[in-house]
């Protein structure tokens, strides 16, 4: 039997909810503009806040004289970091990582350096926005500049520039003795690498670097802040975890989390870089100093750009040995990410990626955190996966080439089963990687042949671990049978209406009978950031449990009115019954709440998370005069549990691979020497529109995850990381290079040609 | 006996070897063993008294956010890996 067949088996068709495609209940408010993102909050006596960003990459700041700007009419606050409080080095947990509190307060306000062009280092609150622009023109700033380091490699150099003074390289709990720009280094190993390399008929290795990049939200960042004469503070912001929010504003202004109240609005994209706090502490410091006004900061796009989370530019070096019938042997991979300004790129989670989709006894990977002169990077979906996947699929790729083998064949023989050992020690749960593969291999594209000059098909695979997390929430059932659903997890995505559907699924009511709605930190339990994929799986637990638990509670009240045994009732498909008497779900809620309210919460912290995996194929035409590449036709094939909402499903897949697409093509930050961004905007910093892509076609394979009810596994992230690598082949097949650099831009693929002429 | 991998980075402790055998109900038996066989590995993975931060631990291919005090089988696989974020 296939792995197809043992898939189609444990697919149940029994589901009424799951698997359709409902409105999703917040689409009128988004489509007709009613929709409240953080920029729209008005408040009486609202001011207007503007932050003063460094012009330098690297400096000293010997003074700052804020007097001048002090005494323009209209200006009612500046803060600078000597407002923020001392916070000790400390690791804390926030959200789904941990960060150093005095590293997340520096990068607020920069204390005694600047460490990239446009870190903050003032902001002032003024009455209009013009007088805030003119008030930061105001304000004296004397930097003693220094040389800047903005290669991953160089900043690893004996003689580089020092960013951080007190930075020794963290050895799992073994520390460096000098100062340095590597944070960490971090090494997954398993078996014997040398012993599985003189196994191998053929190698392949090749170096691999790339640029950095941004998530490219369209929505910039914003926050309001009112710090009330009762001190405590509201925010209002664009966040992908209300609570995370909180619990970092708090550490950072040392204030208790219980005295902020974060109200998180609409989010106009996210992919990662809204879990982290940049302008909530500022608007709540200039709201105290300005007399407890109400303060509005937003960011321009090119203050997005230059000083939010962009992800990291990296080196990635690849050596892959299989044997002359297609086995692979053993790999080694050596990767280092810039983590910008201050520690933490997702080196940990690229290492996890790079050799994910395939079975290797014989592996060493060492991995480098390493701080530069740029942005402090920020998580962008699937952190850190897509440039390890791109290294690793291209190598793969040539291994096909060299063995003579088709890459879909080689991937079959090589991939991943329930049971096989990831890289970092534990085996997999059951996954569906060989499905994915086969369902590309069975896809119309790849076997409808592709004709034409100039022109090749590219296939890569991806991986991302997905993440459980933290939710809590809250049903209560209203008297006409309408059940409000309050979750705390923050919508990205459609999860209202994902989490409303597995509610409805596990009642056996309408969807259309559950009102989802997104509470701030003081109406709802504690909730992990909305990323790592988990919400319509780890959130969704926690629905699933409270529908359960709603279920008992109503037997056992039905049970009551009847004044029969608990036992002796029953419900299925929205009924009531016990012997010959019948009660629907809307009669019962009626009665029930004539007594008292029916009302019930839960919490989880799920666990058995369901990795996810995804192959994908596209075809291409590159002109070669131009070094452009045109997509002609792209298929993502990707396991993703089950299918709650097909349409919100598929427009994750297409949405992350459009991502990738960008990123591989044209996506890049372009600094001068001095470390100065010269492409903070959407015109220079090139993402794709639509008539750069066509239509990108999905297939969905459902293999269940067992560790959820409905065999839910995160979708959002998978999707982003085959893209890079997949094009990279294509390219190859299409014009005989190999491109080694991200993006592969037009620039970059006529000197590759060049250099082959 | 429980069988825990050595985080790589931690081997130069054990003389290069990859899993260990040891007897103990919690992760902390667990580590509290190790170090008895090679002395200064529980200072590399506990700090201030819990699990060290940054690592994530798994018993059985499952994560666990009960980090000392876990409980563990006496087949179980128990692995340090370092944790991971999402977007």
């Amino acid at each position: 039997m296939s792995e197809h067949q043992t898939t189609q088996e444990m697919v149940s068709t029994a589901y009424k909810v799951i698997g359709t495609r409902p409105a999703r209940p917040d689409g009128v408010d988004k489509v007709t503009g009613r929709a409240l993102f953080g920029a729209d909050i008005q408040l009486p006596g609202l001011l207007h806040g503007k932050v003063l960003r460094s012009p330098h990459a690297h400096a000293r700041i010997r003074r700052i004289d804020v007097s001048r700007a002090a005494r323009l009419p209209g200006v009612k606050a500046i803060i600078t970091a000597a407002d923020l409080p001392d916070v000790e080095n400390k690791i804390q947990e926030v959200g789904e990582g941990a960060i150093g509190l005095k590293y997340l307060s520096a990068n607020l306000l920069a204390r005694d350096k600047v460490l990239y062009h446009g870190h903050p280092v003032a902001a002032v609150a003024a009455t209009s926005i013009h007088i805030a622009e003119e008030a930061l023109a105001l304000i004296e700033v004397e930097y003693e500049v220094l040389p800047p380091v903005l290669d991953v490699r160089a900043a690893m150099a004996a003689d580089a520039p020092i960013l951080l003074d007190d930075l020794r390289t963290d050895e799992l709990g073994r520390k460096g003795t000098k100062p340095t720009n590597v944070a960490e280094h971090i090494r997954f190993q398993m078996g014997d690498p040398a012993a599985g390399f003189a196994a191998a008929d053929v190698i392949v290795e090749r170096e691999f670097t790339t640029s950095t990049v941004h998530q490219g939200y369209i929505e910039p960042q914003t926050a309001t802040a009112l710090w009330n004469r009762d001190d405590t503070i509201t925010i209002w912001t664009s966040t992908q975890g209300a609570h995370s929010a909180r619990d970092q504003v708090a550490e950072v202004l040392q204030w208790p989390a219980t005295r902020i109240k974060v109200v998180p609005m609409e989010v106009g994209g996210g992919f990662g870089g809204k879990g982290n706090i940049y302008l909530e502490p500022l608007a709540a410091l200039l709201s105290r100093k300005a007399g407890h006004k109400p303060v509005k900061l937003v960011m321009t796009r090119a203050e997005v750009l230059m000083a939010t989370g962009p992800t990291s530019g990296s080196f990635i070096r690849v050596k892959m040995g299989a044997t002359k019938d297609g086995r692979l042997t053993a790999a080694e991979v050596w990767m280092a990410y810039e983590a910008g300004a201050f520690p933490g790129s997702p080196v940990g989670a690229g290492m996890n990626v790079i050799l994910a989709p395939y079975r290797i006894e014989n592996v060493l990977i060492d991995g480098y955190d390493v701080v530069v002169n740029k942005p402090r990077t920020s998580a962008y979906r699937a952190p850190g996966g897509t440039n390890a996947a791109y290294a690793a699929e291209v190598v793969i790729d040539e291994l096909c080439e060299k063995l003579g083998m088709d890459p879909l064949e080689f991937r079959l023989r090589n991939g991943v089963r329930e049971g096989d050992r990831r890289a970092s020690g534990p085996t997999y749960p059951r996954i569906g990687y060989l499905e994915t593969v086969r369902a590309i291999q069975q896809s119309e594209h790849y076997r409808t042949p592709l004709e034409g000059p100039n022109r090749g098909r590219g296939i890569a695979s991806g991986y991302w671990g997905n993440w459980g997390g933290r939710s809590s929430v809250a049903a209560s059932v209203n008297a006409d049978g309408q059940v409000n659903l309050v979750v705390g997890s923050v919508d990205l995505s459609g999860t209202r209406t994902t989490l409303a559907m597995q509610l409805a699924e596990t009642l056996g009511i309408p969807v259309e009978h559950v009102k989802p709605v997104v509470a701030d930190t003081d109406a709802v339990g504690y909730n992990d950031v909305t990323g790592g994929s988990r919400t319509t799986f780890g959130t969704g637990v926690a629905v699933c449990e409270v529908g359960r638990k709603l279920k008992e509670e109503m037997i056992g009240r039905v049970a009551e009115l009847w004044e029969v045994d608990p036992v002796e009732v029953t419900y299925a498909d929205g009924v009531f019954a016990a012997g010959e008497r019948r009660m629907t779900f809307q009669e019962a809620a009626g009665r029930l709440n004539e007594d008292r309210p029916v009302m019930v919460s839960a919490t989880t912290h799920a666990q058995e998370v369901g990795p996810g995996f995804a192959t994908h194929c596209v075809d291409v035409e590159v002109d070669p005069e131009t070094g452009k590449v045109t997509i002609l036709r792209y298929t993502a094939a990707q396991d993703v549990g089950r299918a709650v909402h097909p349409d919100l499903v598929e427009g994750q897949i297409q949405g992350g691979v459009t991502q990738g697409i960008g990123w591989a093509l044209n996506e890049e930050y372009f600094y001068d020497q001095e470390g100065r961004l010269l492409n903070a905007t959407l015109l220079d910093y090139r993402m794709p529109v639509a008539p750069d892509l066509p239509m990108i076609d999905t297939i969905l394979v459902e293999v269940p995850n067992p560790g959820h009810p409905y065999g839910v596994r995160g979708v959002g992230e998978v999707p982003i990381v085959p893209p890079a690598g997949a094009l990279a082949n294509a390219i190859y097949h299409a014009v005989g290079v190999r491109l080694t650099h991200l993006p592969m831009s037009p620039a970059r693929i006529l000197e590759a040609l060049w250099a082959k002429a | 006996m429980a069988t825990v991998w050595i985080p790589p980075l931690l081997r130069d402790l054990t003389g290069g070897i990859q899993q260990v055998t040891v007897p103990g109900e919690t992760v902390r038996d667990l580590i509290a063993a190790l170090d008895a066989r090679y002395p200064g590995l529980a200072g590399r993975l506990i700090e201030e008294g819990t699990l060290r931060r940054g690592l994530v631990l798994t018993i059985d291919g499952v994560t666990s956010r009960q980090g000392l005090r876990a409980r563990v089988g006496p087949e179980s696989e128990v692995h340090f890996v370092p944790a991971i974020g999402g977007g």
